[in-house]
């Protein structure tokens, strides 16, 4: 079993959620495949998605909805599907 | 009289009212976000006030924080800069229901000019012209064709339910609109569940320039206008003033036709006229009222030789204008370049970080807006705008040499700005004509840079 963590790609604000109503885009323990999205990352005002870039199970987040981060601090881990 | 001055907001224009309030012999305090405490304007204020933390909606946006800072602070005014909750109708209520002063117009003119319906139809009272369209909705050809001679081709059918360009079609001709009309009521009806469309003139090549005036509620009066069709995804990126597109005779009937507006509302305070300028018949259209100080403010400053922002700080006290309108004198003419954090090489994205070196121009015919300093590292939970570049001189061509001569003395290490953008876009041939419309810059920018004249020159000279 392969583990990866997903790593801000730049400093900002992380959102678990598309808007403040609606669910997580992805919760723990769950399935995704390459390029679902699992998170927004605000800079300055624009939204950039976080995608899987591998297909797992998300096991968990390391940071919560909106928590500021820095460039490289790590926001989930994802084991890798074989 | 007020003594305390509350400005709520962050960045350069924060910056630009302490200076402000500190000429004027006020105490300036600066209110600020949990991100914001290491700010160039909360080091310049007198005092600071957190209201909360980074994300805007906490802090800068949130009114019942701003108010209890500013009881605790003992405020007796309060500046809302630009943006955030600078034309909130709500918060300027808030500010009066809490005794103090609001710098800008009253609520009732806030709401009044920010509904684009309203400010339709207050212009219209006031005389002042706007873009030509069906006053109702229009039912059948017939019906179309008694507007057309009003509205003239190429004309728009818009939906009554549309909006962010949505629902909107075009038709040349009468050919055209007796096609389009009955598969745009058809599209309305289907899409937004409301069949009624409008018809609007089409201004497909129009320029974006504004008229600042100010208010003393009985009297108003014009500081001309800028030019501002320099735009990217409806941002502002380069202005000037004035507007190389006018000769006197429309200068004067676009300036007082922003007056009689002003008059119309009793206008209190700095506010700005946006109006789309046909090029190629000559016509002016109002568009929207901004009730606030605007970021292009220093062009009008430059060129004028007054301070907006000074003036609006008596104005809110209640004192009457102290200029005539044959006070205001336009002399020479001024540019203002915006200095974002972001990267024009990958497709403007933002790029925050930390200023390592920084050197900013100076000399004669040069101003500096900005909040940027050597270790000041910006936080990624605002705007990128983090320098106006402004630069007066006696003509146009000087200044955008002189415009040239300060990109060239600029030096920023730490991250990536737009100063590469401007750099190259003074040298453009039709930049140096004042030949552009609102269109403009977005297609420079999709053409390959080696098209560009100055980039030209530089593998010519080496």
């Amino acid at each position: 079993m392969t583990q990866q963590e997903i790593q801000a790609p730049f400093p900002g604000m992380f959102y678990r959620k598309p808007s403040p109503d609606e669910p997580f885009y992805v919760e723990e323990g769950q399935v995704v495949q390459v390029g679902d999205v699992i998170g927004l990352v605000e800079v300055m005002k624009q939204f950039v998605e976080l995608k899987a870039e591998v297909s797992g199970t998300l096991v968990s987040f390391a940071a919560d909805n909106e928590t500021v981060l820095e460039a490289g601090d790590v926001i989930a881990t994802l084991e890798v599907s074989e | 009289m007020i003594r305390r001055l509350l400005i709520v907001n962050r960045g350069e224009i924060a910056l630009r009212i302490v200076r402000a309030a500190q000429e004027s012999g006020l105490v300036s305090i600066v209110a600020h976000s949990e991100a914001d405490t290491d700010t160039l304007a909360v080091q310049r204020a007198d005092e600071a006030v957190c209201i909360g933390p980074a994300q805007a909606a906490k802090s800068y946006l949130n009114i019942p924080a701003i108010i209890q800072a500013a009881k605790a602070c003992q405020a007796d005014a309060v500046h809302p800069g630009y943006g955030f909750l600078s034309e909130s109708a709500d918060f300027a209520q808030a500010v009066k229901e809490a005794g103090m002063i609001f710098i800008g117009p009253d609520a009732e003119i806030i709401a009044r000019m920010g509904d684009k319906a309203m400010a339709r139809q207050t212009a219209i009272e006031a005389g002042v012209p706007v873009v030509p369209g069906s006053p109702h909705a229009v039912k059948s050809l017939d019906d179309a064709l008694t507007v057309v001679e009003s509205v003239g081709f190429p004309l728009l059918i818009k939906a009554a339910a549309g909006g962010g360009g949505r629902g909107i079609r075009v038709a040349e001709d009468r050919d055209a609109l007796a096609k389009q009309l009955p598969l745009a009521q058809a599209e309305a009806q289907g899409s937004f569940g409301d069949g009624r469309v409008y018809l609007e003139r089409f201004i497909s090549r129009a320029r974006h320039i504004e008229v600042q005036v100010l208010g003393d509620g009985k009297r108003a009066v014009h500081f001309f206008e800028r030019e501002c069709s320099l735009q990217r995804r409806r941002q502002k990126v380069f202005e000037e003033a004035p507007s190389p597109a006018l000769d006197s005779t429309t200068r004067k009937a676009l300036c007082e036709s922003a007056v009689a507006l002003a008059k119309h509302v009793g206008y209190v305070g700095a506010g700005t006229l946006e109006y789309l300028f046909d090029d190629t018949t000559g016509e002016f259209f109002f568009i929207e009222m901004n009730t606030r100080i605007q970021v292009e403010h220093p062009v009008t400053e430059m060129v004028t030789g007054f301070d907006l922002v000074r003036e609006m700080i008596r104005l809110a006290c209640g004192q009457p204008l102290r200029m005539a309108q044959e006070d205001i004198v336009l002399k020479g003419w001024a540019i203002e370049m915006r200095i974002n954090a972001e990267d024009p090489d990958r497709d403007f994205f933002p790029s925050p970080g930390k200023v390592e070196t920084l050197i900013w121009p100076a000399g004669p015919g040069i101003r500096i807006d900005s909040g940027l300093y050597e270790g000041y590292k910006m936080p990624p939970f605002y705007d990128s705008l983090v320098a106006k570049l402004i630069v007066w001189d006696e003509d146009r061509e000087s200044a955008l040499k002189r415009a040239g001569r300060a990109l060239d003395e600029f030096h920023l290490e730490g991250f990536s700005t737009t100063a590469s953008l401007h750099r190259r876009l003074i040298e453009d041939p039709a930049v140096k004509e004042g030949a552009f419309d609102t269109t403009f810059l977005e297609r420079w920018l999709a053409e390959p840079a080696s098209n560009h004249s100055n980039v030209k020159e530089v593998i010519d000279e080496q």
